[in-house]
């Protein structure tokens, strides 16, 4: 009896450490692979040399540099809370901080209309600068429209991005910026966090 | 002090915004299966989050000491699965000779918990949240809390049902469903609660 | 009972879902569009077929106070693999059905048939029910899937049949799944029953 468990577990565990061997390294290289053609696009280029990895508190940078050895920006994986969990956005800055691209890697969204962040923002925040403009949805009195239903997904959209900007760029932006200084900002930025959390109660789909 | 406020946020979370059966789906056998009457489905409530917590503990030490040390995550399912069956044998076992009254009430629910997927569901999800060993103790007792509300307040709506006139082609799980969508609707009041919470409590 | 019968049988008279209403969590959980609620029947039917003819094959060499474990110990490697293979050649479905691939296992569609029927049967017939079984559970969730995504977004397979802004997004979170199921069933019984 013992015996028969026995061999029909090692048999198990061969099959699925011999399929394991042959898959394992066809999904890292796709993740590989994910990850490099998400940052071609986010830059905005095809032809770039990403450096390794940098870890910061929860970002994740890669310096991009085009095939010339000049130097494009960066990439940054950026997290926040969504309206079903976690929102993974790889966003793309140029050296000023303005945004150059974006793509969603991960989202646990409405499906359907979360995952519709992926295009929506598209046209609406490439070349801003998040220190620059008021990077908040207009119904927080912000400069980009919300996506159609899914004002959370939105806010935590634009939070993701802004957060990234914030980590790696805002020490340089409130030098180069002399109309808004560093203390209105984080007011405006204050208000918003308040005006979202006031009505954070309402389920997305009445909104 | 924020890690207590975590383990706050944690708690409401799995209890309220997603609860294990009416927001997440897990565990929608027993749900379904054994709520005619508020006493068994919270004997069942009951059992599961016991079972939970335990499963917890084990898998996640298994998780961490075992599989991550000797680099076979890919038994992860295999392995959950049959330390989860066997564990409910030992807890059934271990009951009977110990407490009997309490096996009376929860024994005959036991081995119908091996196939309950939000055991399985949560010990994978404790990994996968990347939890450590109190926040996947309190993320599973919370669960099981979910589950227990959730349990009790659909066999009340059905015991209620039972006095009602249904519809022929409804009676049974057709109506059941039906108010099980209610419920659902009424525990989606819930969502963004966790966000608010979060601002809060400034994490 | 001919193949044929087994076959049928599976699709109609015990459809894992509306008759014998097993597997609702996968039934609930993956079936907020029609594609995703397809590919979740599709991959529990590789399973269902392959273990049944496993448990067909092998069934007279485990004694009987052990079957259940032996059984778990086949489904959980088949869905393992399974895992494997999808995270490896379609990471996208993959990041859909999350994990609902490896609670594969605990449906109990698939040890129900293995104890109820393959532990009894022939090998061919064991595989003749597994996709019985499976085409019937792949039929029921993929109208699911249609019904919420219409419903709740106006496309059926992301093709649009009507304007997105009538859609009732409620469809497509966790009531949406409760009601469409529960009415499903209540058609299913109306056709099948009279008929």
């Amino acid at each position: 009896m013992l015996v028969v468990l026995t061999v029909i577990a090692i048999v198990a565990a061969g099959v699925l450490a011999s399929v394991n061997a042959v898959t394992a390294p066809q999904i890292e290289k796709i993740n590989a692979e994910n990850l490099a053609a998400g940052i071609k696009q986010v830059m905005c280029s095809d032809d770039i040399e990403v450096s390794e990895p940098q870890e910061v508190d929860a970002f994740t940078a890669y310096d991009v540099k085009d095939a010339a050895g000049q130097v494009l920006g960066k990439a940054i994986v950026t997290t926040e809370n969504g309206f079903g969990g976690a929102l993974k956005v790889l966003v793309g800055f140029n050296t000023e901080g303005d945004i150059l691209g974006y793509t969603v890697l991960e989202h646990v969204e409405t499906p359907g209309l979360g995952a519709k962040a992926d295009e929506w923002f598209q046209d609406k925040i490439k070349g801003l600068n998040p220190g620059k403009s008021n990077f908040t949805v207009s119904k927080d009195g912000g400069e980009v429209d919300a996506i159609t239903a899914s004002t959370i997904t939105s806010r935590a959209f634009l939070k993701a991005v802004k957060n990234a900007y914030d980590k790696f760029y805002a020490s340089d932006a409130t030098s180069d910026n002399a109309q808004q200084p560093a203390g209105e900002a984080d007011k405006k930025a204050e208000e918003a966090d308040v005006l979202s959390a006031s009505d954070m109660g309402t389920p997305e789909v009445i909104e | 002090m924020d890690y207590v406020l975590s383990l706050i946020l944690i708690i409401i979370t799995a209890i309220f915004v997603n609860n294990i059966v009416l927001a997440q789906f897990l565990g929608i056998c027993p749900f379904l299966g054994v709520s005619k009457k508020v006493d068994t489905a919270s004997g069942m409530g009951m059992a599961v989050t016991a079972v939970l917590v335990v499963a917890t503990i084990v898998t996640f030490l298994l998780q961490k000491y075992v599989l991550d040390a000797f680099g076979l995550e890919y038994l992860q399912t295999i392995a959950f699965i049959l330390v989860i069956a066997a564990l409910v044998q030992m807890i059934e076992m271990v009951l009977k000779k110990t407490m009997p009254a309490l096996y009376q009430a929860l024994g005959v629910f036991l081995p119908l918990i091996t196939t309950n997927c939000c055991i399985l569901g949560v010990a994978i999800l404790v990994i996968q949240k990347d939890y450590d060993l109190l926040e996947g103790v309190v993320y599973a007792l919370s669960t099981g809390l979910g589950f227990l509300l959730a349990m009790v307040l659909f066999s009340g709506l059905r015991e209620q049902l039972d006095l009602t006139d249904v519809p022929k082609s409804f009676q049974g799980v057709p109506i059941a469903l039906v108010t099980a969508s209610l419920l659902a609707m009424a525990f989606m009041g819930f969502s963004g609660v966790d966000g608010g919470l979060k601002i809060l409590f400034g994490l | 009972m001919n193949n044929l019968k087994i076959l049928v049988n599976g699709i109609i008279k015990e459809n894992p879902t509306f008759v014998l209403l097993l597997g609702m969590c996968p039934t609930l959980g993956t079936t907020s569009s029609a594609l995703n609620g397809m590919s979740m029947g599709l991959a529990t039917m590789c399973v269902l077929i392959l273990s049944n003819f496993i448990i067909a094959l092998i069934k007279k060499l485990i004694p009987d106070a052990v079957r259940i474990p032996a059984y778990i110990v086949v489904i959980a490697s088949l869905v393992t693999v399974l895992q494997m293979v999808i995270k490896a050649y379609a990471p996208d479905l993959d990041k859909s059905l999350g994990l609902f691939i490896p609670l594969i296992v605990v449906n109990c569609i698939i040890l129900g048939r293995a104890e109820s029927f393959a532990a009894k049967n022939n090998a061919v017939s064991a595989i003749f029910d597994g996709v019985g079984i499976g085409i019937g559970f792949t039929l029921a969730l993929t109208s699911l899937g249609a019904l919420r995504e219409l419903f709740g977004t106006g496309n059926i397979f992301g093709l649009p049949l009507w304007d997105e802004s009538y859609g009732m997004l409620m469809f497509v979170l966790a009531p949406g799944a409760f009601l469409v199921l529960g009415y499903l069933i209540v058609l299913f019984n109306k056709i099948t029953k009279k008929a």
